[in-house]
């Protein structure tokens, strides 16, 4: 079999969903222009506001991207297609891969569109900073992605989009999309605890001249995948047992 | 070493039902370069194909070897024996509950039996489907959005080794029409025979459909039978379930009647049919006996109750020649009452006999 064709129809049909396309493109868009527009010359933490919001819009954009992954497995496992699914010789593997990648797929798009974004506002970064923030962030994102799976297989459809809208807003809000957060105390040490935390950061280091970020976030990010794709191995497999 | 040289079964195309069957070896160029070839170390495809019967391998026997499945409290599947030829179309047939969801689900290794085995082609059912020679229409399920019925088709064969063209499995179901409308904007009957399309693009050895026509109208149920039978007539081993017994009758080449998670009869239609598809003559004759009863023609049992009298016919022509038959040799006859069995009557009939033997035997297990 040809696993290109399929992954070529998965990544169509989530360009094609309308409404992710507003939820992972446009709201993060919209909310870059509305905050940081105005700002345009304000310093934060040593950084210009549009850089800083641009990196945090791109975090949650990018969130909202990869784990609405989750969305459309739960979607497919609600009208019997994955059972369909299960018949054919597409491996689970293949699968899970297809969803993953139309969602980073996504995930660029939202990432292009901020950047541009970015720089009409007056962002301005060499082509090592670009790659090195970008690449980062798709880097940050694998728990999320890991996240999604998990979540289309323990959610039903009804409860999948309130319960990812919350949990998008929620990471993004503690690991500093929306502005500047904590930064010393018991609090922090929990917020350094978060995947989104570190995701936030891991493309402001790049840029702000910190180098690359620190062995904590590396850390961190690599014991949310480890878990939560555990977890996620074993509700997929009580799920595929009780069919 | 690849185990699809002993799937490779591939049928002749349009050479009519039970056709002879072509042996592929494993020089075959459809099976050099696929990329999902399922890998074994080689001492475990040796000890595979050693134990697999040479005859399962050149006939692609399905082979069902007491299956057994309970959820919770519910005995689903309670001891279930088939083997199927290839090129054969069996019918499942049996009211709601009688396990042929469970049953068919096992089969496609969608759900573990508690205990028996499934042996397709000689392999289990998960090798068999990652080779490509399984397709199936599931009982429930419907279609993923954000796509034409044409791209829908097209994704799914591109899955399988040997996909059939998407041409000629649009125009076999008839959805060349609605081959470009999105799948979120079809009718119930259309979904259906995009759903059958997507079981035939795979160019299965064996196609399992599980109450294809569940959803149909009248119009509906004969266009699917039509393009049904073009797929048959392909000498492919299609096994299907229905509570039909009209469908089972005129596309099914044998029928596994089932009812409460066991097999109560397997034959051909017309047998079937016989047992299950009859009519009834109950009367109140004094003074007669069974074996004169019996003894009328177009009669399959009787059986008696004092006056009371019951006469099982095969179909109408019979008892209708019966009751002629019987008024005439005993025209006191009274309270006469003529009706066609119903098909959960006479399931629970078959049934009821054996089920206490079945019980026993469970607890005793």
């Amino acid at each position: 079999m040809n696993g290109s064709t399929y992954l070529r129809y998965e990544m169509l049909r989530t360009l094609r969903n309308r409404r992710f396309l507003v939820f992972s493109l446009a709201f993060p868009l919209v909310l870059f222009f509305t905050i940081a527009g105005p700002n345009r010359h304000v310093q934060l933490g040593g950084i210009a506001f549009p850089l800083y919001y641009m990196t945090g819009m791109a975090s949650w954009g990018t969130m909202t991207a990869v784990l609405s992954s989750g969305g459309r497995i739960a979607q497919e496992r609600s009208v019997g297609w994955t059972r369909q699914m299960r018949i054919t010789p597409l491996t689970t593997r293949s699968y899970f891969t297809a969803k993953v990648l139309s969602g980073y797929m996504m995930a660029l798009f939202s990432i292009a569109a901020l950047c541009l974004a970015g720089s009409a506002v007056g962002v301005r970064l060499t082509a090592v900073q670009w790659v090195t923030m970008i690449g980062l962030l798709l880097v940050g994102l694998i728990p999320f992605a890991v996240l999604g799976i998990l979540l289309g297989h323990l959610l039903s459809v009804d409860s999948l989009g309130p319960a990812l809208g919350g949990m998008t807003s929620l990471f993004a809000l503690l690991g500093g999309s929306f502005g500047p957060i904590v930064t010393s105390g018991f609090l922090f040490s929990l917020v350094k605890c978060l995947p989104s935390y570190w995701l936030v950061q891991a493309a402001k280091s790049a840029i702000d001249g910190g180098g690359w970020p620190p062995a904590e976030a590396w850390i961190v990010l690599a014991v949310w995948t480890v878990v939560l794709a555990r977890i996620a191995s074993r509700v997929y497999q009580r799920d595929t047992a009780r069919s | 070493m690849v185990i699809e040289i002993f799937v490779a079964k591939r049928t002749v195309p349009l050479t009519g039902k039970g056709t002879q069957l072509v042996e592929m070896g494993s020089g075959d160029p459809h099976y050099s370069d696929q990329p999902f070839e399922v890998h074994l170390p080689d001492d475990v495809v040796r000890d595979r194909v050693e134990n697999v019967d040479s005859d399962e391998k050149t006939n692609g026997v399905i082979r069902l070897t007491d299956l057994r499945k309970s959820y919770g409290e519910v005995r689903a599947v309670r001891g279930v024996d088939v083997t199927i030829a290839s090129g054969q179309t069996v019918a499942f047939l049996g009211p709601n509950g009688a396990g042929k969801t469970t049953t068919i689900d096992m089969m496609l290794g969608l759900v573990r039996p508690d205990s028996g085995n499934v042996s397709l082609f000689g392999l289990p059912p998960s090798d068999a489907v990652r080779a490509g020679a399984v397709g199936g229409m599931l009982q429930t399920g419907s279609l993923i959005e954000y796509l034409s019925v044409r791209e829908l088709i097209k994704m799914v064969g591109s899955l399988y080794p040997h996909p059939l063209d998407l041409e000629e499995v649009l125009d076999l179901t008839g959805t060349g029409d609605i081959a470009d409308r999105k799948t979120t904007k079809l009718s119930g009957g259309q979904t259906q025979r995009v759903r059958f399309a997507i079981a035939l693009i795979a160019d299965p050895d064996l196609l399992v459909l599980d109450e294809p026509t569940v959803a149909l109208d009248v119009e509906g149920r004969r266009d699917f039978w039509n393009a049904m039978q073009a797929v048959t007539a392909r000498g492919k081993t299609v096994i299907f379930a229905t509570h039909y017994l009209e469908e089972a009758d005129a596309y099914a080449d044998r029928i596994i009647l089932m009812a409460r998670g066991q097999i109560v009869a397997d034959g051909p239609p017309s047998e079937i049919k016989a047992k299950v598809g009859g009519r009834t003559i109950r009367a109140s004759i004094p003074s007669v006996h069974r074996e004169t009863l019996e003894s009328i023609p177009g009669v399959v049992s009787a059986s008696q109750h004092g006056e009371e009298i019951v006469l099982v016919c095969s179909d109408t022509a019979s008892s209708d020649g019966a009751l002629r038959d019987l008024l005439h040799r005993f025209p006191e006859a009274r309270n006469i009452d003529v009706r066609g069995a119903g098909l959960e009557e006479a399931f629970l009939k078959l049934t009821s006999e054996d089920d206490v033997d079945s019980d026993a035997m469970d607890e005793s297990r």
